[in-house]
């Protein structure tokens, strides 16, 4: 879909001496999704929010929003405004004034800085907080006033900068909800940065995964967490099984593979740039895996022969830990769903087969160190 | 900092308020309290204390008030007014000057750099704050460096008047109070939470603004501390003045001690002692009231 862009970032590169923070990064986001840096601390997704917001300069490349170059802008003149972390409320200031600090700059008269800030904490359910101090709230109440703040300024882009990091878990997941309510109510567009992929997946339209100062896969949240393209994406989210294959075979509506453990398997869809002979490297999600008694590849199905290493029993699901013959480790998420059967109930050190659906099985690109 | 007047205080808590009361009363109650009684009483011919014979005939005849009405001359007047001035100018000075530095020392420079150029600002405690002044007048005199240096590049082509008037004063009270006020605003920089400037940038406010909004009142509690340790010194400075000015730049500290060591008046001195004191300490207590009255922490 042609949607008009919002932030547009080309060649963004940030050096701290020689460490490249960020590193060549190039990226369009579009007007009005919800938009995540995921990465792990040190990938460069603060970085790279705090350029778009002009806290940072760039050592190369540009950064446009609406159109406009804005690379060397201060953050004063850029149509953007940021949620910070630790939310950086005046303390100062009364949460009314907190909110309308910015109204002069923006040419809105003192008689109607009132009004918008009444409409402002009502968006965030802080209707007559206005006379208090910081000081005077719970964490989740701060981290609601910074969002007034910034969306009292009706900024073009809100950057958010980890800002549910400082709250407990039952009352992330309702700002969550919120967050992405807010956000698609105010057809604003939201870039936001966290290292918790649940997170991510729960609010974004779309996710750039973030790995020492590069995008490693930039794509839906859906088929992020589906289809990653490297061993890194993969990794981070949490689908870290990995096999070693060579191409044996390359016809139109498929590849077939050797699997280094022993049997094959053929992966419908497109060869793409693969070529008969090559080693690659395949994931598949933990509770896209099947453990069986029996070996499945006679009909068809991919299986690799292991021992079972270890069983975790979690209520709703068991997660088994298994070693294949090379000594390559896998973890398959079983849901305890079934009413009626017993539990396959294999042991610890008992032989069984790890099967899947070739059609789960994503190949991953090169490069991704981890 | 939230006040803790609300807290129940053991036992203890009276223990170890002790100590520091018992200096206070010592060392500052007890000594203001003799002065405030000589302050009443006369000299005697060789400088001593005048007994009084008949302690209702001296109240009822005035006499007791004579040392603080004397001290309304306008001689005396001029000098306090002098001391007045030249003290509110020096704490300016020092504010102004000192604002930027702390504020590289705490924020801008690198972290790693902080220490030795905090050391730099206390360096010269470790001489004596008398033979730094005589280093003073080796530079301001008429050949001394600064007049030579003027010369040498063509500056001037006269040595100027540098020395023993208004000017040298107001140097060396500067000189000598920069670092009280560069030491209290380092403390409170430094504790300021940068991510409120870029917060109040974020929001649309250029840098002055930032600085008026956010940067002046956060870092308050540090202006009002420096201010008060350059302030209060400087109002009661002699050596300075002593050294640096001529005749004609007494001020209230001179008058003080000229009438403890040199005229030998302790009654007359005990009362311009007491009376600076009394002011400093209506100033601070203004101030107090003011702070409390806006609901801020009570600093003093």
């Amino acid at each position: 879909m042609p949607a008009e862009t919002s932030v547009e970032i080309r060649g963004l590169t940030k050096r701290f001496g020689d460490v490249a923070a960020v590193d060549g990064v190039s990226l369009d986001i579009r007007k009005g999704e919800f938009f995540s840096l995921l990465g792990p601390s040190g990938c460069g997704k603060t970085t790279l929010l705090r350029m778009i917001g002009g806290f940072e300069l760039p050592t190369e490349g540009s950064i446009a929003i609406g159109g406009q170059d804005v690379t060397w802008a201060p953050p004063y003149r850029r149509p953007v405004n940021m949620v910070f972390q630790h939310y950086a409320l005046f303390p100062h200031l009364s949460v009314g004034d907190n909110v309308a600090f910015g109204m002069r700059y923006k040419g809105i008269a003192r008689a109607d800085e009132a009004r918008r800030v009444t409409a402002a904490l009502g968006l965030v359910q802080l209707a007559g907080y206005e006379k208090r101090l910081p000081s005077q709230l719970s964490g989740g109440q701060r981290q609601r006033v910074a969002l007034a703040r910034a969306l009292a300024l009706e900024p073009e882009v809100l950057l958010l900068d980890e800002p549910l990091g400082a709250l407990d878990q039952k009352l992330r997941k309702e700002v969550q909800v919120q967050l992405k309510h807010l956000q698609r109510s105010l057809g604003i567009t939201f870039v936001f940065v966290t290292h918790d992929q649940e997170e991510a997946l729960t609010m974004s339209d779309r996710v750039a995964v973030m790995n020492r100062g590069r995008v490693e896969q930039m794509d839906e949240a859906a088929r992020i967490f589906e289809r990653p393209a490297t061993e890194f994406v993969a990794h981070f989210m949490g689908a870290a099984n990995f096999f070693a294959a060579r191409v044996s075979a390359v016809a139109a509506d498929g590849v077939i593979l050797a699997l280094k453990a022993g049997g094959s398997l053929r992966l419908p869809g497109g060869a793409g740039a693969l070529r008969s002979g090559e080693d690659v490297r395949f994931v598949v999600r933990p509770e896209k895996l099947d453990l069986r008694a029996h070996d499945l590849s006679r009909r068809g199905v991919p299986c690799v022969p292991v021992t079972v290493e270890d069983r975790v029993y979690q209520g709703v699901s068991t997660v088994w830990i298994v070693r294949d013959a090379a000594g390559e480790r896998f973890t398959v998420y079983a849901q305890n769903e079934k009413p009626f059967e017993q539990d396959a109930g294999f042991g610890v050190g008992a032989k069984a087969f790890l099967c899947w659906n070739a059609a789960h099985a994503v190949l991953l690109g090169a490069g991704g160190e981890r | 900092m939230k006040a803790s007047s609300g807290e129940p205080r053991g036992r203890a808590g009276v223990w170890l308020a002790l100590p520091t009361w018992a200096a206070l009363g010592l060392f500052f109650l007890l000594p203001l309290f003799i002065l405030f009684v000589i302050s009443f009483g006369q000299r005697d011919t060789y400088g001593g204390l005048k007994p009084i014979a008949d302690f209702g005939a001296y109240l009822a005849s005035g006499k007791f008030l004579a040392n603080y009405a004397r001290s309304l001359h306008p001689i005396y007047l001029q000098i306090f007014w002098r001391s007045v001035w030249m003290a509110v100018v020096t704490t300016l000075v020092c504010l102004l000057v000192s604002f930027p530095i702390a504020y590289y020392i705490a924020v801008a420079a690198p972290v790693r750099r902080r220490n030795l150029l905090l050391g730099l600002v206390v360096v010269p405690f470790w001489t004596s704050f008398l033979i730094r002044t005589y280093a003073w007048m080796f530079i301001l005199r008429t050949e001394g460096l600064l007049n030579r240096l003027l010369l040498a590049t063509g500056v001037t082509h006269q040595p100027l008047e540098l020395l023993y008037n208004n000017f040298a004063v107001l140097i060396g009270l500067i000189y000598g109070e920069l670092p009280f006020m560069i030491l209290p605003l380092y403390a409170s920089l430094e504790k300021l939470d940068l991510s409120l400037l870029e917060a109040s940038a974020d929001l649309g406010a250029p840098r002055r603004s930032t600085f008026w909004r956010v940067t002046a009142p956060m870092t308050m509690p540090g202006i009002v501390a420096g201010i008060i340790l350059v302030f209060v010194p400087s109002l009661g400075q002699f050596i300075v003045s002593d050294l640096l000015g001529g005749a004609k730049t007494i001020l209230a500290g001179n008058l003080i001690q000229n009438q403890f060591a040199i005229a030998r008046n302790r009654p007359f001195g005990s009362a311009v002692a007491f009376e600076l004191t009394a002011a400093v300490l209506a100033l601070l207590f203004l101030y107090a009231l003011y702070t409390k009255k806006k609901g801020q922490d009570v600093l003093l």
